[in-house]
């Protein structure tokens, strides 16, 4: 088989193109996984740690405690008072962050790579040991709000986005924002954030990535001392609620005196890499691209002289998710032209996708096109070991991503046919129309 | 615990693998043009940075966005290819092209595979001299500047900074917003595109970083094939700008429940000789990392913050120093009056030893993090050259910042640092401030 793909593959993009990252994977006794991937450009490495819960796994009244308890792992142990992680990691020449999302909570340092056992014998130590001080807690709330309304209050696309994202989820925690609702985020405790520390906290629910200029056999023995002391715990299942069949057609209009830029969004919910049947995560990527992925497709045919209406359109799939995906297409109609005529076009060009489907050649360029994107995305090992983290995170394996390439050089225009009819159906959808006050009026209805 | 000080006092600074004096080539082609190159075969590709100063400062009086404008043009039509057909070719070759202008510079970014170095090569080339500024492309594209620039002005920040350097650079380029304003973008005629354009990609003023899968005599033919018959070019104006010493606190009402301050002063420029003690200095009150004071005092103690900053802005013709805070509408000045004081403090007392040492090994340390992919280290070598340092620059520039001393500081800060003369821009709706 793989001798035939390669044969296939030659005819699109040179072979020379096809230097895969090494990647090696164990497991410790205590249950947590380790994945290594190789780049010895320079003697740098990334260490990430990722844990298997994240904003879905929130208990009601207290959304955004996922991402509360991610800014309070800065906050210290018995032995690295609060402050000194971030202190000792700048102390070595390192870089750290933390980020949050729906099914997971990370924490990384990129530093220089004879400094990744220190790394770990810290990232261990907060794995279970997180102590937090009276006057920490407060303030550091203080903070989750201010980036609240830094990347949403004071944003008027940002506030439409989480209404829509809500709104494509009658059930299911994805409708609820990953920083949380304002409300629930001002009355977070110290204690709610233990309590839930103490839960999903654990090797057992953790993940370890390490890029760069290592070698896997010192990692796992590395890994093994640091880590593998810690007992795995009892952990709760992933109850989240069920999300319901759709069957209303949904619509959202908000308008904002902020707004500049009228907009208007189309979103599907979608099965995710993880739910999908074979064939279908593929032939939605390869839908989006066919859409949306730049001057040559589709959408792009809204902005150019023929129809002339859009200031930006495109489409996108996100199905690096535990429980749903999701398919959105969206335009920005340009002065001149109504919401609903964009509108209008937009609804017509996904029938006539329906109607006429798509040709080979468009799969063809669709797929050559993810591919060159694939092999440049090695260039960075942070965001390799970012996509890695992520993909391992919601359940699929080293070799779901290895066999990826294979799999979307194998898909064809059935696939992404198939994918289109399942997916584009109006009456699962949310349309979302985010107005300016200088919003072209609306011809009558 | 003995196991992290340990650690810590074993601090080597890591060797630059990738940017040693052994690997970064001064190649010069056969028809003189210089890049410099670093060698790297692990990935099949080949990232490719060029950068032109100039930026909005070719833009012709009355004529505020044409090199942004012009820049968004150039793939929108070259040779004899129309826009699909140039996104066509490009897409055939697997080639990734930008194009950029900024305040002070344009800058064209390319990354291609290693088996369609030459083809890329020539689209680049091709892009370069021969963009066609198809009118209706012209039209196409104003509107969707026109869009952004529309967004621009509802946008706190950058409505923020526009109007900081308006009051600071009154009269000059760098004054002017740098995507224009909507009448001097909407009087740009195809003329006017293609007489900013012949100021923009000039051979004399072009850096060139290029890393990955290429031997220095390969790149040496390209380079001729590819930019050979670019013009020549006028030599830049790069005489230094005076701000107009604006100071104290400007308001912008806006509706929003969060203000965006942006705040700042005169600087220094890059090729001052206190560049590198003011670089580690604000390291310490306010630059990256989570251990700064100002993080310390208006984030971490306080929770008044996200984000509170403060960073040396370079700029060809002046210096700057610059900071910014984005807070609740309720602590604008309990912010603002913060930050002052952290500018006092550190003009007043310097840094302790202490503090110094682990900046030093934060920077040195970290400076390696810089290179992690080829394209990263094509844009630093091309922003190296641009700022007229050494080839040699990247192995001496730790022991540069090893050698700055808590004097070093307690000078430059006195110099540098005047919080009294801090002109305050604030976008938004506080509720503490008297104006």
């Amino acid at each position: 088989m793989r001798r035939l793909l390669s044969v296939l593959l030659l005819a699109l993009v040179p072979q020379a193109a096809f230097a895969e990252p090494v990647v090696t994977s164990f497991e410790l006794e205590n249950g947590m996984q380790g994945v290594v991937i190789e780049d010895h450009r320079a003697p740098v490495v990334t260490h990430m740690v990722w844990y298997k819960v994240g904003s879905a796994d929130e208990t009601a009244g207290k959304t955004g405690i996922a991402h509360y308890l991610e800014h309070l792992l800065f906050k210290g142990t018995e032995k690295i008072p609060s402050g000194r992680f971030s202190e000792i990691v700048a102390e070595n020449g390192g870089q750290e962050n933390a980020f949050t999302s729906r099914d997971y909570t990370g924490y990384f340092q990129n530093i220089a790579s004879d400094r990744l056992g220190l790394m770990m014998s810290m990232e261990a130590d907060r794995m279970r040991n997180l102590t937090i001080g009276d006057d920490d807690w407060q303030a550091e709330r203080d903070v989750v709000g201010e980036e609240r309304r830094s990347r949403t209050d004071n944003v008027p696309s940002a506030k439409f986005r989480e209404q829509f994202t809500s709104a494509l989820y009658l059930s299911h925690p994805y409708g609820t924002p990953v920083i949380g609702w304002k409300k629930e985020v001002e009355a977070l405790t110290k204690e709610d954030a233990l309590e839930f520390y103490a839960r999903f906290y654990a090797p057992n629910n953790a993940i370890l990535v390490v890029a760069g200029d290592v070698d896997p056999a010192e990692v796992e023995a590395l890994a093994k001392e640091h880590y593998g002391v810690i007992d795995r715990i009892e952990l709760p299942e992933h109850v989240r609620s069920v999300e319901p069949p759709h069957l209303a057609e949904r619509r959202l209009t908000m308008t904002d005196p902020r707004v500049a830029q009228s907009q208007f969004m189309r979103g599907y919910l979608a099965p995710s890499y993880l739910t999908a049947e074979p064939g279908e995560a593929e032939g939605l990527v390869l839908l989006a691209d066919i859409l949306g992925g730049g001057t040559t497709r589709r959408l792009q045919r809204l902005m150019t002289q023929s129809t002339d209406m859009a200031i930006y359109a495109g489409a996108y799939y996100s199905g690096l998710a535990r429980d749903h995906g999701e398919f959105v297409v969206y335009a920005g109609p340009k002065g001149d032209t109504s919401l609903s005529a964009i509108e209008g076009a937009m609804d017509w060009m996904l029938e006539d996708l329906l109607k006429n489907g798509v040709t080979d050649k468009e799969v063809a360029r669709s797929k050559k096109s993810l591919i060159a994107d694939e092999i440049y995305s090695q260039d960075s090992q942070r965001s390799l070991a970012r996509q890695y983290g992520a993909a391992l995170t919601v359940g699929l394996t080293v070799e779901d991503i290895q066999s990826w390439r294979g799999k979307l050089e194998a898909a064809t225009a059935e696939d992404v046919m198939d994918a289109a009819r399942k997916v584009l159906n109006r009456k699962r959808s949310v349309t979302g129309i985010l107005k300016g006050p200088d919003a072209k009026k609306e011809a009558a209805e | 615990m003995k196991t992290l000080i340990a650690f810590v006092a074993a601090l080597l600074v890591a060797p630059l693998a990738h940017a040693d004096e052994n690997r970064i080539q001064r190649v010069i082609s056969p028809g003189g043009i210089e890049a410099w190159l670093v060698e790297e075969s692990a990935i099949p590709m080949v990232a490719v940075e060029l950068m032109f100063p100039g930026g909005a400062r070719v833009d012709a009086e009355g004529q505020e966005g044409a090199a942004y404008l012009t820049a968004g043009l150039i793939e929108e039509g070259a040779g004899d290819m129309d826009s699909q057909g140039f996104a066509l070719r490009k897409e055939d070759l697997s080639t990734r092209i930008g194009f950029d202008s900024g305040r002070d510079e344009f800058t064209v970014g390319m990354r291609a595979l290693t088996a369609n170095l030459e083809e890329s090569f020539e689209l680049l080339h091709i892009a370069l001299t021969e963009p066609t500024f198809e009118q209706r492309q012209i039209d196409r594209v104003r509107d969707q500047v026109l869009s952004g620039m529309k967004s621009d002005l509802v946008n706190p920040g950058t409505q923020g900074a526009t109007e900081w350097f308006k009051q600071m650079f009154p009269g000059t380029s760098y004054g002017r917003p740098t995507k224009g304003r909507p009448d001097s973008i909407n009087g740009l005629t195809r003329a006017d595109i293609i007489d900013t354009y012949s100021r923009m990609a000039v051979k004399s003023r072009m850096k060139i970083g290029v890393v990955g899968d290429i031997d220095a005599e390969t790149l040496g033919v390209l380079l001729d094939k590819t930019f050979g018959d670019l013009p020549e070019g006028e030599v830049l104006d790069r005489t230094p700008i005076e701000g107009t010493g604006v100071k104290g606190i400007h308001l912008i009402q806006a509706d929003i429940p969060q203000s965006s301050v942006i705040l700042g002063h005169e600087g220094i420029l890059r090729s001052d000789e206190d560049f590198i003690p003011a670089y580690v200095m604000n390291h310490i009150l306010g630059g990256g990392g989570f251990s700064s004071r100002l993080t310390t005092e208006v984030r971490e103690k306080n929770g008044l913050a996200y984000s509170v900053y403060s960073y040396l802005s370079p700029y060809d013709r002046a210096g700057l120093y610059m900071g910014g805070v984005a807070t609740a509408n309720e602590r604008v000045k309990q912010s603002i009056d913060l930050i002052r004081a952290e500018w006092a403090r550190m003009a007043n007392e310097g840094v302790t030893e202490e503090e110094l040492t682990a900046a030093k090994r934060y920077l040195t340390g970290a400076f390696a993090l810089r290179f992690d992919s080829n394209a990263k280290i094509a844009r630093y070598l091309a922003g190296l050259q641009s700022a007229g340092l050494e080839i040699d620059y990247i192995d001496k520039r730790n022991g540069l910042v090893d050698a700055i001393t808590v004097e070093d500081i307690r000078r430059v800060a006195k110099r540098l640092l005047k919080p009294d003369e801090l002109f305050v821009v604030v976008v938004g709706n506080p509720k503490d401030l008297e104006e």
